[in-house]
């Protein structure tokens, strides 16, 4: 079986033939290319390919691209202008919350999702906030900082 | 990982939900899809087809009713803890359905799909045990009420037929002086139960005159604890009381405890009586009584 859908990524519509079987994660990154969206454990335990679905933050490795029909998603390639980054990126640049990179899409997007929700979280709460996302570089101590400095640097 | 070829169909309405399921035998229901998807990768699950009913409104939210609060079975992890109806008169649900999983998690699944899938080690089947709550599911035949107690029969099985569909949970009202709460020992990587404890217990004039513990995560399906039970009802609720009370969860989990590489079935024993413990104190703090 073949499904007709249309998915608004990054803003621009995408009309595309798929499989039902093909996941939301496996449509970024092989049929649109968008690779900035990772695959970590692939078994939704590493939050490495969050992203932004209708405004919420999902792993993107659990849900077809048929659930996604007609829905709007953001990745990290469209999270900002080229050559400019959002807030929270900013943050975790200068806050040194990476060092490979692997799991920082998600971090992001996870991020993004509490600082909706609470514009001025503790560290605490920022921790639950990230517990479905695994970071094997930083041990989260820069994370924290950084999602604290994008809170005080009035991102959402 | 992919999972096997399926056929996808969307269901717009209850009824059409029941149409596909009725014309597609072997097809499975997706809700939230965060415990079928798993499974389909794994190839645990190959369902023929899949009949999507993640967007039909009728199957979501939460009303109070006559008899307590109804909640819809679309309704997500993350409605259902920031819900204040529920976080007022279903403590124990709130709390345990903030408990699950992780953030992203929460969003997706849903307390139709939890129940359904009956995982030893899910949260609400065992919350939802302990305050006496029923199951409303429809099938060729009509609409039936479950009680939740009885609904599990075992690791991913429940009393419910392939062709019928979970439309609501609904958790009875709050009784006068009545408490409800969940604690949980979360596996440090999924966030699964290791351990999970649901107590409600109400008082009457500082006595406990009724009480519903239930256990999940180390049994196979969420069960009471009736030895537990028994020795609270009667008795006062202080932190001797309790205690006393939650040591004999050893002779409701007998040898139908279940061990992993995380945790053995020993060690699980051992540490249980503390999570019943607390989660009795948490109950009874909330009936006003401790
Ligand atoms: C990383 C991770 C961590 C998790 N941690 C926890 C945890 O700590 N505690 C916990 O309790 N759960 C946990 N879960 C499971 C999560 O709560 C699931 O979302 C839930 O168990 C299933 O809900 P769903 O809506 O996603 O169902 P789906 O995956 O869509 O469906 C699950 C099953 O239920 C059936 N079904 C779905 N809806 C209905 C319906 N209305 N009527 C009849 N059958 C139906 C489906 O056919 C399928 O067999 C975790 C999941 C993941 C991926
Ligand atoms: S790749 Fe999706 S959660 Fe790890
Ligand atoms: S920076 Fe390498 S996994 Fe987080």
């Amino acid at each position: 079986m073949e499904l007709s859908v249309s998915l608004t990524v990054n803003g621009r519509r995408y009309d595309r033939q798929i499989e039902p079987r093909l996941l939301l994660v496996h449509f970024l990154r092989d049929t649109l290319n968008l690779t900035g969206t990772k695959i970590g454990c692939d078994t939704s335990q590493c939050g490495a390919c969050t992203v932004m679905l209708d405004g919420v933050a999902v792993k993107s490795c659990t849900c077809l691209a048929a659930q996604a029909d007609g829905s709007s998603v953001t990745t990290i390639e469209g999270l900002a202008p080229d050559g400019q980054l959002d807030r929270v990126q900013e943050a975790f640049w200068e806050k040194h919350g990476l060092q490979c990179g692997f799991c920082t899409p998600g971090m992001i997007f996870a991020t993004k999702a509490l600082l909706a929700a609470n514009s001025n979280p503790s560290a605490e709460q920022i921790r639950h906030a990230l517990e479905g996302n695994m970071c094997r570089c930083t041990g989260y101590q820069n994370i924290v900082r950084s999602v604290q400095a994008a809170a005080a640097a009035g991102a959402r | 990982m992919y999972s096997a070829n399926f056929d996808y169909h969307r269901a717009k309405s209850l009824s059409d939900a029941q149409r596909l399921l009725a014309s597609n035998p072997g097809a499975k229901l997706l809700a939230g899809g965060h415990s079928l998807i798993p499974l389909m990768k794994l190839r645990l699950a190959s369902p023929s087809a899949v009949v999507d009913i993640g967007r039909i409104p009728e199957l979501r939210g939460i009303s109070k009713s006559g008899d307590g609060i109804r909640i819809g079975s679309l309704t997500t992890h993350a409605e259902i803890a920031a819900s204040a109806d529920v976080q007022k008169s279903a403590a124990a649900l709130a709390e345990a359905a903030g408990l699950v999983g992780d953030p992203a998690v929460r969003s997706r699944g849903t307390i139709g799909g939890n129940v359904a899938h009956a995982d030893p080690a899910s949260d609400l089947p065992t919350v939802l045990v302990a305050l006496d709550a029923k199951i409303v599911a429809i099938g060729p035949k009509g609409e039936r009420t479950i009680s939740a107690d009885g609904f599990f029969t075992g690791i991913m099985s429940t009393t419910l037929a392939d062709d019928e569909v979970i439309t609501a949970i609904v958790v009875p009202a709050l009784a006068k002086e009545q408490g409800s709460a969940y604690v949980k020992f979360s596996h440090p990587a999924s966030r699964y139960a290791v351990i999970g404890v649901a107590a409600s217990v109400t008082s009457s004039g500082g006595t406990c005159s009724a009480a519903r513990v239930a256990l999940g995560g180390l049994v196979p399906h969420a069960t009471r604890a009736n030895a537990v039970e028994k020795a609270l009802v009667g008795g006062g609720l202080d932190t001797t009381a309790i205690g006393t009370a939650a040591a004999k969860v050893g002779t409701d989990l007998g040898n139908e405890v279940t061990g992993d590489i995380f945790a053995s079935a020993e060690y699980r024993t051992a540490v249980a009586p503390v999570y019943v413990k607390r989660a009795i104190a948490a109950a009874a703090a909330r009936a006003g009584l401790a």
